[in-house]
């Protein structure tokens, strides 16, 4: 038993001509909890899918869970859980009978037994007859989930699972991905929630195609070396459209009331804001620590969309 | 590519009845396919019984009297009270038949030739000509032997007395019909043999051929690929739904061609169920084969018909094999609806056994072999 469970060298996956993921390395140890970060059209899904073999890379090679990414890929779907970002399972089967179907593929024993776990762990046991497709949107998401964790997979890769899902199934998910990862389960979760990344032990930031990020969740603010500002009172609109012009401001993020503005350069930044406050006696300014919402709004700002 | 040949062959029978009974619980929610895939051999039965039953009575009809004498006018006569055909007009030029047999207006044109009464009593046996319209050749096959009973009896009365002595066997005269734009003159009981043929190939093929092809649309392709399911599994426990479809139609097809069109059934059974399983096994690969090659639901529409033209047109269907040209017959060959026609009509109209139609049991065998293990190396393992 090898304890990086994910250990893979530059994946490149090309569409067409054009490169989606470009020497992709990650490395997961056993029972992390990894999240996968990236504006959309980044190749998160299409990592993901490289990963467990639903997509062959151009280059590139690896090991997941020990066994050869490029060749082994169905000793490896064995002891996987996918979750896809689109929902894939059967709209015509009932619930049941999609949980059926996939612990049968899946060559389980006590099937029934499982099956009934599953339902009640979801809280469908009364809807078990109910058609899949007639599930509300987050009720097919927390589904989809149930569906790849009932083989009891080594290694989670799940594409957006909390995605239209509410805040207390979100919660209740995020308990559960952790008591997982306590047994050793290990996770690769992509995200768009800011909320959602920092439970992550690590991140991983992908922008049009290129890992641009991969450390521990704590450093990664100290790694980027982002300052800010925050500024409240009226009149904010005004404020705002000055700090846009002004040198030394690479972010201004409106967040509820008040505003957050960031940059790197802490001393050019402070001036920004202090012209502004000269200029608006009316407003309020206060450094602040930036948190995970404006380091990633930052990078995203910065980065090339993968379309270009 | 090592590991993946293996893993054609290592095949788990859970997996397989897995994807079986899911794909039959899908089958049972669709209800319009299911049903049109029930009603489809019942209707096209009933349409062409209906030809095939059309009444060959009153079949309109120009005579060419190029002889104008006592005899040949008690034929006249004859033809007239018969209720087979309506004389609609009679003529002394060749070209007004022809003309009336060209535009519709007569289904068919007896001439009788000039001489004929005195080559008839010198014993020379003249001929009688009949052409047949037989574009219809449903409607027209029918027609065709009851003119010719028709002709033949029509002299009956007048061979007495002192012509008794040309009331022999075989007839003193001879009767040749020519059957204009469908020379092979396909009758009824070919023709409830080779739909069952044709209704096979249509809904098989169509309804496989939008077996991967739907999961692909769908989305569900993205999880079924990422379980340890393998190609194989997919392969039969997908198709094996449809031999029980394709059973129930063989056996409507079946009950309808002996309850209502008298179709004799004479040859081995057992022959035929091996030719029938045979044949839907085919279908239902060539339908599969075609699902891993179209990226749409509506590309595989499109492909099946691209079969089902040929299926037709070129597998002795539609017009007699041996004269099709030499092309045409190769690529007969290669459909398996060419052989199944073949065996069917051997075993049911013939009584042909399995040694009978042995010569055509090993080529549909091998298309089939070739279909599936096409279909199985074209599978995507991958959604690239
Ligand atoms: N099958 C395909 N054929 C062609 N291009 C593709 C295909 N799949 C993905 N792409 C392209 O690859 C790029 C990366 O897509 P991918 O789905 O991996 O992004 P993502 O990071 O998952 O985005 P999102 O956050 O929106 O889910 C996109 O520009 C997309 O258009
Ligand atoms: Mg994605």
């Amino acid at each position: 038993m090898t304890d990086i469970v994910i250990d893979v060298r530059g994946l490149t996956k090309r569409f067409g001509d054009r490169t989606v993921v470009d020497h992709f390395d990650l490395k997961v140890p056993r029972g992390a909890i990894y999240g996968f970060l990236g504006p959309n059209g980044s190749g998160k899904t299409t990592t993901i899918r490289m990963v467990c073999g639903l997509l062959k890379p151009e280059s590139g090679e690896g090991e997941v869970l020990g066994f050869d990414v490029l060749n082994d890929s169905l000793k490896i779907k064995e002891r996987v859980g996918y979750m896809t970002q689109k929902f894939s399972l059967y709209e015509d089967l009932s619930i049941r009978e999609n949980l059926e179907f996939i612990s049968r593929l899946y060559g389980l024993d006590r099937r029934a037994e499982r099956v009934d776990a599953a339902l009640s762990d979801l809280g469908l046991a009364e809807r078990q007859t109910q058609l899949a497709g007639k599930l509300s949107g987050g009720w097919k998401q927390r589904l989809a989930l149930a569906a790849c964790m009932i083989h009891e997979p080594e290694l989670l890769l799940l594409d957006e699972p909390t995605a239209g899902v509410d805040p207390k199934a979100r919660r209740d998910f995020w308990d559960a991905i952790r008591r997982y990862s306590a047994q050793g389960v290990t996770t690769l979760v992509s995200t768009h929630y800011m909320d959602e990344a920092v439970q992550c032990d690590s991140i991983a930031y992908i922008a049009y195609g290129k890992k641009l990020i991969d450390s521990p969740t704590a450093e990664i603010p100290k790694q980027i070396g982002l300052y800010g500002w925050r500024i409240a009172g009226r009149p904010l609109m005004r404020a705002q459209e000055m700090l846009e012009a002004l040198p030394g401001v690479d972010l201004v993020a409106r967040f509820g009331a008040e505003i957050h503005v960031c940059g790197k350069d802490s001393v050019a930044l402070e001036r920004a804001v202090r012209a502004v406050k000269g200029a608006e006696p009316h407003v309020e300014i206060a450094p602040i620590e930036p948190g995970f919402e404006e380091i990633f709004i930052y990078l995203m700002s910065g980065a090339m969309d993968n379309f270009q | 590519m090592r590991a993946s040949f293996n893993s054609l062959f290592d095949l788990s029978w859970a997996r397989v009845f897995a994807v079986f009974l899911k794909e039959l619980v899908q089958m049972r929610r669709d209800r319009p396919t299911f049903a049109i895939m029930i009603m489809m051999p019942v209707m096209q039965l009933v349409l062409f019984g209906y030809a095939i039953n059309t009444d060959p009575r009153h079949m309109p009809a120009v005579v060419e009297m190029r002889e104008d004498g006592p005899l040949t006018r008690a034929f006249l006569a004859s033809l007239a009270q018969s209720t087979y055909v309506d004389i609609v007009a009679v003529t002394h030029r060749a070209e007004d038949g022809e003309a009336m047999i060209r535009s519709g207006q007569a289904t068919f044109l007896i001439s009788i030739p000039e001489g004929f009464e005195r080559r008839l009593v010198r014993g020379e046996r003249p001929q009688i000509l009949i052409a047949a319209d037989a574009s219809d050749p449903v409607a027209a096959g029918g027609a065709i032997a009851a003119i010719q009973q028709v002709a033949m009896q029509a002299f009956a009365p007048e061979f007495q007395g002192s012509l008794a002595f040309l009331a022999t066997a075989p007839a003193p005269y001879e009767i040749i019909v020519h059957r204009r734009y469908n020379p092979a003159g396909v009758t009824s009981f070919n023709i409830v043999p080779a739909l069952l043929g044709v209704i096979l190939t249509m809904t098989m093929v169509m309804i496989t051929s939008i077996a991967l092809t739907r999961e692909t649309e769908r989305g569900t392709m993205e999880n079924l690929l990422a379980t340890p399911v393998r190609p194989l599994e997919v392969m039969i426990g997908k198709t094996t739904p449809y031999v029980f479809v394709g059973a129930i139609q063989v056996a409507i097809v079946l009950i309808v061609a002996t309850l209502l069109f008298h179709i004799p059934f004479t040859g081995s059974f057992l022959a035929f169920l091996a030719a029938v399983t045979l044949f839907i096994l085919a279908n239902l690969m060539l339908g599969y084969l075609i699902s891993t090659v179209a990226r749409t639901q509506m590309q595989a529409m499109q492909m099946t018909f691209f079969v089902f033209l040929p299926s037709i047109l070129l597998s002795g269907f539609m017009f007699p094999f041996r004269a099709m040209p030499m092309w045409a017959q190769v690529i007969g060959e290669t459909l398996p609806i060419t052989h199944f026609l073949r065996i069917v009509r051997e075993i049911v109209l013939k009584g042909a056994g399995f040694a009978d139609v042995a010569g055509d049991l090993w080529p549909l065998s091998v298309i089939l072999l070739a279909l599936a293990s096409l279909a199985l190396l074209r599978f995507r393992r991958t959604l690239d």
